[in-house]
């Protein structure tokens, strides 16, 4: 039946964190738009402020509130709407969907679940109920027991045999599963995931086998597809999330893949489907035996991939089919001509290979297995494996421009390859440039010999670039097989620039082809693009007028997320809307960028120098925006200017300004402008004398931050020697910028927009934690609350002197440090800062339109409010520590957050308490532990007082308990970790029995954490056991606020557009 | 394997450039034709309905998972005049495999080409529509080329004397134009015998229960005996069931008409509306040739209709049980979706 309702619920996925990225604001994106086509009014609620689907012209009401049910239902009962999609937003908002239905409030408000009805999708996630369904059409899955108990889990372990597979079910991306060896292990880990779901599943384990998923399209009238087969690189025992996947599947006949296929959609008639859902299988290399393995009845990261890899809008097609449309009725929107029932036909491979940043934090584990770590990805495109392969290393920007340059020997490549980590690629390749050979790599990776003898042909022709001379042949199957001009040029001693002149001169040159979903077959007017070298002609002439290039942000990692992704979108969308031709160069499959509909022209290509000219020339690009990518885009600044390639915004010597540490601060000297000491140091006595000189503690940064050797905190003579000596080597050729480490210090950021030297725009944001905090994890406040008017106007009066003295144009970031009335410059961004997405949306103001205008010179003087607010808003940091085992769980100067959320509220306290329920958290009871390091405890002792009065239970140990006393609190005492004596703190996190847990260390023990103090011990267990964890002192004020002020109040909800506008 | 340059080259003197095997000294001709499907070289190299035809594949990765045993092709060898493909897998890894794409493809003494923009090609046929072409040595350029439809294909590829299937009660003819193992394969599912004829095997003064026309290579039109034959059979008014060609032949029995498609249908992903049902399907096909709707006698109706193009995908008596498909139900390559087809062939079968 055709939906004939007036208004549908869209709920979003809320913050970005690991197993649930950006894919969700691609996906919900869509969904608006089909459902706008349609005609019918939309509301979103979805509290991540730097997604495209939040923004002003998407949806018709956006609600940035968390994502619970009581908020949802107070925001139900005022809009009324007719219908609700669950399936857009993850499986937060599938969870969420489901508990709404579970309490009633969809029945009682008559709001209709569209598309797969909740019966099925509870079948589906009900890891048993999902096994007899299959069993009932005669589909195997995996031996598996349903288990509620620690005993029945290790009886059902003894019956399967181990290894076993652990998972627990309504998981995203698969936490708390894994491989189990032993009796022990099971223990242990069942123990803690029995903490967090009511039942775990021991399965058989089915290390080895080939893996493969299906997505899956079905109408309400039962037509069905499969839009795409993926195939893992990884087999069985490694994540989907956390594996290499190519596509269409490569090591299928096509009887076994007709298999499956035909398997995928009888069970999508099974249960129902109507929208998207993907299953996964595994093939036992051998026999071809199968298993299936787990259907989700919702778009996924997979389904984003599948989307970007075929060109089949999977989720604007899914929300059309929730409506009740047909597929027939729906049309491709790439051919124009043909309709939303086929097949897409690929004449490419396309290669994802995921983002991992375990490096980043502290003591993580970097070993990947069925649990989720990765928190990006990227996606190429190619004619042949080897060419889609290292165009793929060469997007993750991670260092690598292709195979053969990646940046560190892997000493011990075996056994990287036979316990997986995050570089097991490229273990396998230096294996084989050590004349490993294909039967031991696929003895210890179970990797399909195929795709084995992929990369070690492409390790042949590093071979033979090393000892032959470079012949036109050689350079031709080279860059067949993807080496980039770099690489090249550095196997054969000769500068990229020279490779890249002979290939010219040769001809050989890289092809612009279109993804056109039918392989050729007919004429389609697609403007989705990749090039390659396995091919002679170019399927398109270049744009009719000289276009702009849009730099995109590549993989989500940490510390570029989706906001750069908003931020390109809003440029190609002012553009567009200027009448302008924007192209737009991605490389990440989880974003709206990457939307066809998005930019004029949209090249799925690598945002390397090489490839980014390789478009700008033949596109006869009159301007390149470089400024709203984050630092990918922004570090190709200067080499394309250098080269002569117009850039759009501030010149290329003025950002050098003020990249360049020297530069910039000589400019700021200049300008009598107040910073940090610091100084560049290339031997340790240099670093000892300047420490001394400054006092400690000291912020190290090594000159180039690719990995390991991260930014850092040395406290004392003997940690700077340390740490210089191990992690960072520093020597003359790689020196180390060391700098004053200011404490106590209060943090502001000044993000805007400028025309030739003069400010056209500027929010300042306050930081909640005081200085030590990385921007990135910091709590943002705009309009500031507790600033002094006079800290205001001198911020200001700083911007202005900088943006005149750098000549600005375009977008720009500064972030200050406010102390004793003294205020210093840390950092100055020529470009779009994280923070765009939630300063445009706080003041209305769309800081990237803005910018945008004024880069084309386009813009015309206006005249903005970005102070005086009568709300505040509230930018929180979403962390994936649960994700990352053995991580300590305290914000620091290396940046650790995932994503990021924000609410706007009536005041500080309203936004902020809004802010922490989105990062999907909650506080049921009233019990609350406290361990707090000695200087700070009589900054809380108020705090504790009145939550006392108010019926909190409190907790605590040794020193904070004796204080407490002291100062006429009660609390229970607690024995800490190392004490092992009950009541242990370890028991009663353990048991749940702490509805919140505050632990502030001193700055000491965050930076020098790595063995198990107590402090640690309790982080730690406080992550692996879900109970919210604050670790700040600002933090803990203000949420200790909450708790008195508003916890047991109810939260009345106004839409973004009543707060912002007052409608 | 040895390669050096060579080229494809169409009628109108257009050249592809690519690499041929050092060993393929002559020039060899055929009509060129693409294939969307991303699996199931095997099957479609021995389908039958390729006699005469350069068979360009557009997925850039051919031969990766190797040649398996015979009892997977469709039928005793490959059939096509000649291969272009943009890679041939270096590497093959199945289970099952026998052999690699390449050695089999010589052992065939099937021609091919690689390193091929396939893409461009594809691009050319669709607007020329199939052509004929040659693949050859760069320094030898034919003068003249073959005309594909003045060769009767189906008579090279069908057997030449009657053969017998299964053992079942009812006896089901089917007439060989070059028929793919897997329909025999999928018939014999049921509880029938089969006796498979070769295309001028006239059989209507035997005892038979049903009739099947099968796929084959070519123009429909040369098929003269074998219309006549399907005229006689239609007078017995027992079960028809018909596959591609086999739509064809049965359109030209009823003195419809048949005309070739700009560049035919050759790919797994054909969606396919079934008209009394509005069900969608998607189908595996491979013709060059359709029915012309407009010349279906009063008492003939279109069953299927492609969603591409709206062109016949399949014919059907309105009272009596003939039917016919112009896609492959059997698959092999392809999709699964309509194995149904042949359950009501058989049901078809019961009744009568």
């Amino acid at each position: 039946m055709q939906f004939s309702g007036k208004k549908i619920l869209i709920l979003g996925s809320g913050g970005l964190r690991i197993g649930q990225a950006g894919e969700f604001d691609y996906s919900g994106s869509q969904a608006i738009k089909a459902i706008k086509e349609a005609g019918i009014k939309t509301v979103l609620v979805n509290p991540n402020i730097a997604t495209v689907q939040t923004d002003d012209q998407m949806a018709d009401e956006v609600y940035l509130q968390p994502l619970n049910v009581d908020v949802v239902t107070n925001i139900i009962e005022k809009e009324k709407p007719d219908g609700i999609l669950l399936g857009f937003g993850g499986q937060t908002a599938l969870n969420l969907g489901l508990a709404l239905e579970k309490a009633g409030v969809l029945a009682k408000h008559h709001v209709a679940v569209l598309g797969t009805s909740t019966h099925s999708i509870r079948k589906t996630e009900d890891r048993e109920l999902f096994k007899l369904a299959l069993e009932s059409i005669g589909i195997k899955s995996p031996l598996s027991m349903c288990v509620t108990t620690l005993a029945e889990a290790l009886s059902a372990a003894e019956k399967i045999g181990y290894p076993v597979m652990m998972r627990a079910g309504f998981s995203l991306g698969g936490l708390g599963s894994g491989k189990i060896s032993s009796a022990s292990e099971l223990s242990k880990r069942a123990k803690e995931s029995l903490g967090i779901v009511p039942h775990l599943l021991i399965e058989e384990f089915l290390l080895g086998w080939k893996e493969y998923e299906y997505e899956i399209i079905r109408d309400r009238a039962g037509n069905a597809l499969t839009i795409c087969s993926m195939e893992n690189l990884d087999p069985m025992g490694v994540h989907t999330g956390e594996s290499i996947v190519v596509a269409p599947a490569q090591t299928l006949t096509n009887a076994e893949h007709q298999h499956l296929r035909k398997m995928a959609l009888d069970v999508a008639h099974l249960f129902q489907i109507v929208g998207e859902c993907n299953i996964q299988f595994a093939i036992h290399p051998k026999t071809g035996d199968y298993r299936a393995i787990e259907v989700n009845a919702r778009l996924s990261r997979s389904s984003a991939l599948a989307s970007k890899a075929t060109g089949y809008p999977l989720a604007f097609v899914a929300a059309k089919l929730a409506l009740g449309s047909l597929l027939h009725e729906i049309k491709n929107s790439v051919t124009e001509k043909t309709c939303a029932f086929f097949e897409p036909a690929l004449d490419y491979i396309v290669v994802k290979i995921p983002r991992w940043d375990t490096h980043k934090l502290k003591s993580a584990d970097r070993g990947i297995g069925s649990e989720m770590k990765s928190v990006g990805e990227v996606m190429s495109i190619g004619r042949s494996f080897a060419e889609a392969l290292q165009k793929a290393v060469g997007m993750l920007n991670i260092g690598a421009s292709s195979l053969s340059d990646y940046p560190h020997t892997i000493e011990n490549p075996t056994r990287e390859m036979e316990f997986p980590t995050d570089r097991r690629l490229f273990a396998t390749y230096q294996f084989f440039c050590n004349k490993g050979t294909v039967e031991e790599a696929h003895r210890l990776s179970q990797i399909d010999p195929w795709f084995l003898s992929g990369i070690w042909r492409i390790s042949q022709i590093e071979k033979r670039l090393v000892s032959e001379a470079l012949t036109p042949e050689l350079l031709r199957l080279a860059k067949e097989s993807g080496f980039s001009d770099k690489a090249i040029g550095l196997l054969t001693h000769e500068a990229e620039e020279k490779i890249r002149g002979s290939r010219l001169t040769l001809g050989i040159v890289p092809y612009v082809k279109q993804i056109d979903t039918l392989a050729g077959e007919m004429a389609a007017q697609t403007n989705y693009l990749y090039m390659t070298y396995h091919a002679a002609e170019h399927d398109i002439p270049p744009s009719d007028e000289s276009p702009y290039l849009v730099l995109g942000s590549g993989p989500y990692a940490i510390g570029s997320s989706v906001e750069f992704d908003w931020c390109a979108v809003n440029t190609l969308r002012a553009c567009r809307r200027l009448g302008k031709k924007a192209i737009l160069i991605n490389s990440n499959p989880e974003t709206v960028s990457t939307d066809y509909d998005e930019s004029d022209r949209l090249y799925f290509e690598q945002l390397s120098l090489e490839r980014v000219r390789d478009i700008a020339d033949f596109e006869k690009t009159q301007g390149i925006v470089v400024s709203v990518g984050g630092q990918v885009a922004n570090n190709l600044a200067a080499p394309l200017a250098y080269l002569g390639y117009p850039l759009l915004g501030t010149f290329a010597s003025d950002i050098d300004r003020a990249e360049n540490r020297e530069k910039f601060s000589d400019l700021l000297n200049q300008l009598n402008i107040d910073q940090p000491e610091w100084a560049r140091v290339t031997d340790l006595k240099n670093a000892k004398k300047f420490a001394a000189r400054v006092g400690f503690p000291v912020l190290i940064r090594p000159s180039y931050i690719l990995s390991g050797s991260a930014m850092n905190v040395a406290n004392d003579e003997a940690s700077l020697e340390n740490y210089l000596r191990l992690a960072a080597a520093v020597s003359p050729e790689h020196p180390v910028v060391m700098s004053q480490f200011i404490l106590d210090g209060k943090e502001l950021e000044m993000d805007g927009v400028a025309d030739h030297g003069t400010i056209v725009i500027e929010a300042i944001s306050e930081h909640v934690e005081n200085a030590g905090v990385h921007s990135g994890d910091a709590t943002l406040v705009l309009p500031p609350q507790r600033l002094y008017l006079e800290t205001i106007r001198r911020t200001k009066k700083i911007t202005q002197e900088i943006v005149k003295a750098l000549n600005i144009t375009g977008p720009f970031n500064i972030q200050f440090i406010a102390k004793n009335n003294n205020i210093q410059v840390i950092e100055c961004n020529l470009r779009a800062s994280r923070s765009f997405p939630f300063v445009s949306k706080t003041t209305n103001h769309n800081f990237i339109a803005i910018a945008t205008e004024v880069m084309l010179g386009l813009y015309l003087p206006t005249r903005y409010e970005t102070l005086e607010l009568d709300y505040v808003g509230v930018k929180v940091p979403q962390f994936s520590y649960n994700r990352l085992k053995g991580a300590d769980p305290v914000a620091h100067v290396e940046m650790a957050s995932t994503g990021e959320v924000a609410c706007l509220g009536e005041n500080l306290y309203d936004a902020y308490w809004r802010a922490w329920l989105s990062t999907e958290q909650n506080i049921l009871g009233k019990r609350l532990l406290v361990s707090i390091a000695d200087a700070h405890k009589h900054k809380l002792l108020s705090y504790l007082r009145e939550l006392e009065d108010r019926g909190w239970e409190i907790y605590s140990t040794g020193g904070t308990h004796s204080y407490l006393s002291k100062n006429g609190i009660g609390s229970y005492f607690v024995y800490k970790a190392n004490e092992k004596v009950e009541p242990n703190i370890r028991t009663i996190i353990g048991n749940r029995k702490i509805d919140l847990i505050i632990n502030i260390p001193t700055h000491r023990a965050v930076t020098d954490a790595k063995s198990q103090t107590d402090g640690f011990i309790i982080r730690r267990t406080a992550i692996d056991h879900h109970i919210p964890l604050i670790t700040n002192l600002q933090i803990a004020q203000i949420m200790l606020s909450c708790l008195i002020e508003l916890k047991d109040k109810e939260l009345p909800v106004r839409s973004w557009r009543e707060i912002v506008q007052h409608v | 394997m040895q390669l050096t340059p060579a080229q494809l080259v169409l009628e109108t003197g257009e050249a592809f450039a690519g690499f041929s095997p050092y060993s393929q000294q002559d020039v060899s001709f055929g009509e060129v034709v693409f294939n969307t499907g991303m699996v199931g070289y095997t099957e479609s190299l021995t389908d039958p309905s390729y006699a005469g035809q350069i068979l360009t594949f557009t997925y850039p990765l051919i031969g990766n998972y190797g040649i398996s045993a015979p009892t997977t092709w469709e039928s005793s060898r490959a059939q096509v005049s000649g291969v272009v493909l943009s890679e041939l897998a270096p590497f093959y890894s199945h289970y099952t495999a026998e052999h690699s794409l390449g050695d089999w493809l010589v052992a065939q003494q099937i021609p091919f080409i690689v390193g091929v923009d396939t893409r461009a090609l594809t691009r050319r046929l669709r607007t020329l529509g199939v052509i004929p072409g040659a693949i050859t040595r760069l320094s030898k350029k034919p003068a003249h080329f073959e005309n594909f439809s003045d060769t009767d294909w189906v008579k090279k590829v069908a057997v030449k004397e009657p053969a017998l299937y299964g053992s079942g009660p009812k006896l089901v003819i089917v007439i060989d134009c070059g028929v793919k193992e897997n329909i025999i394969r999928e018939l014999l599912r049921y509880p029938i015998t089969i006796k498979r004829v070769p295309p001028d095997y006239d059989f209507t003064n035997e005892p038979f229960d049903a009739v099947f026309i099968s796929n084959g290579p070519g123009d429909p039109v040369h098929c003269t005996d074998t219309i006549r034959t399907i005229q006689k059979v239609f007078a017995q008014k027992k079960p028809v069931f018909g596959i591609c060609l086999g739509t064809q032949l049965m359109a030209l029995a009823i003195g419809a008409k048949t005309y070739k498609l700009p560049f035919g249908h050759r790919s797994h992903n054909q969606p396919c509306l079934e008209i009394a049902t509005g069900r969608c399907y998607l189908t595996s096909q491979n013709h060059s040739y359709a029915v012309d709707e407009t010349t279906l006698p009063p008492d003939w109706r279109v069953n299927f209709r492609n969603l591409n193009d709206q062109s016949v995908e399949g014919i059907e008596h309105t009272k009596l049980p003939f039917f016919s498909v112009q896609f492959h139900p059997e698959a092999a390559p392809g999709p699964l979706d309509t194995t149904w087809l042949f359950q009501k062939f058989y049901d078809l079968i019961k009744k009568s």
